[in-house]
């Protein structure tokens, strides 16, 4: 699981399919993602769109309560 | 490859394909960057796709791009009723791994370069105006000029975006998709079976494409925020639990698809959206190799004819979403407001419309008699159903 953006959000590429359905949704076109790389960039407002919509779970929200 | 050219297009899939085929065919000079290896591949697709629809664009059917030819379909309410339609028009099954390759091939006999594993990073600017595309291709950063940019870039729609178009999908309209290629020595017969319920893909649904010879391919697709509870590959591996345990999965992918009405959108000055990237899809059924096709071929006459007259403004590219909307756009428009319908459908309310569906016989039944048992079923929603027909 490789950690993103403050740590708030983890990425699993064993999961990951890089269909890019998690890009289409984001409002602030803040994922770079490439079969190379998942980036997400400062330009993340932490919406969540991108963890709900992707078919696999590829993504997480880590919660720090 | 050159520094420049007439057009850059972005994405080889079928929208960007023949995008650079018609426009190539109109004398422009064309590059068609494809940011995976391999064209067609992997394919995030359940590849079905009309023959009407196909010979639109395409004069010839090759028989390698069809795996199987369906006649009919089996409606299977949440009960488990099952409502057999009888198709009017022949429909395919394809293989889109030789079909997508073939169609890129068709563009570079035009004089179409494609180039893969070409991944486009950013739009060049000169003087504020559109003028060509970076990529980054085998570890090394490129840049190339051109007089038109085409975004075909599929769901992801950068191009747009940088362009400075909203082309974000709203959650509601994205559907999210996951599905299996599989083998099971149960999957016999040719139909196409589409599953409605909420329990097995809520505001979606659930279908089996079969291939022939025991091969399917099982997936759903159900909206971004249905996605929020639980993810589609949970809701496929039930399904498949349940019905398929012991098939083999010979593939797996995910994807998105926009159900949604064409971006309002789709021509800047030196630039078009055409495809998955301009959200030119069937919202009902998903379906998105035709309505590429038919944008494609009006977008690549459009885009050709516009270097030709040396105006690639905005306002002499109009004529593609003009010609577009004719074509398909209007239909969509209809159709994405028919999908909201179905998807505020209750499991009680789709039991309802396959009992009357069921109550017709086989030879008078159409997609209208279950339209209208939808209506009894939710006279509410009359209002909306009228608005859907005018």
């Amino acid at each position: 699981m490789k950690q993103l953006f403050f740590d708030k959000i983890a990425y699993d590429r064993q999961v990951c399919d890089f269909c890019g359905t998690c890009v289409g949704v984001c409002p602030q076109d803040a994922i770079e993602l490439t079969e190379a790389d998942f980036t997400i960039t400062e330009r993340c407002t932490l919406c969540k769109n991108c963890v709900r919509v992707c078919p696999l779970r590829a993504l997480e929200f880590i919660d720090e309560r | 490859m050159r520094d420049k050219y007439d057009i850059v297009i972005v994405g080889a899939g079928p929208a960007g394909s023949t995008t650079a085929r018609f426009a190539a065919y109109a004398g422009a000079s064309v590059l068609m960057l494809e940011k995976d290896r391999d064209i067609g591949i992997p394919v995030r697709c359940a590849e079905g796709a009309s023959d009407a629809g196909l010979r639109a664009v395409l004069q010839n059917i090759d028989e390698r791009w069809i795996e199987n030819r369906i006649s009919d379909v089996f409606f299977h309410s949440p009960g488990g009723k099952m409502v057999e339609l009888q198709f009017k028009q022949i429909g395919y099954i394809l293989n889109r791994k030789i079909f997508d390759y073939d169609l890129a091939q068709m563009a570079a006999k035009e004089g179409v370069e494609v180039l893969t594993k070409a991944y486009v990073n950013d739009l060049v600017r000169e003087n504020d105006k559109i003028a060509g595309v970076k990529f980054a291709h085998m570890g090394k950063n490129f840049s190339v000029r051109a007089k038109l940019v085409v975004g075909a870039d599929g769901v992801e729609s950068r191009i747009g975006r940088w362009a400075g178009i909203k082309t974000q999908t709203k959650m509601r309209d994205m559907e999210t998709c996951a599905q299996y290629t599989v083998h099971d020595v149960n999957l016999t017969g040719d139909h196409l079976h589409l599953f409605f319920s909420s329990k097995i893909a809520p505001q979606g649904y659930l279908w089996i494409f079969p291939k022939g010879g025991g091969r399917a391919n099982i997936g759903l697709g159900i909206s971004g925020d249905a996605a929020a509870k639980k993810a589609p590959v949970c809701y496929l591996n039930e399904f498949m639990a349940e019905r398929f345990p012991h098939a083999s999965v010979l593939n797996s992918v995910a994807g998105g698809v926009p159900c949604d009405h064409t971006l309002k959108t789709i021509v800047l000055d030196g630039l078009m959206l055409v495809g998955d990237a301009a959200h030119q899809v069937n919202p009902v059924s998903g379906g998105g190799i035709v309505p590429a096709l038919v944008a494609g071929q009006i977008a690549g006459q459009v885009a050709g004819r516009a270097i030709h007259n040396g105006d690639v403004s905005a306002k002499s590219l109009q004529d593609y979403p003009k010609r577009w909307h004719k074509a398909e756009g209007r239909n969509h428009q209809i159709f994405y407001k028919l999908k909201n319908y179905i998807n505020r459908l209750t499991d009680e309310e789709l039991e309802g419309i396959a009992e009357a569906g069921l109550k017709v016989p086989l030879e008078k039944r159409s997609m209208i008699t279950l339209f209208k048992a939808a209506l009894v079923q939710k006279p509410a929603l009359v209002l909306d159903a009228i608005k859907v027909f005018t």
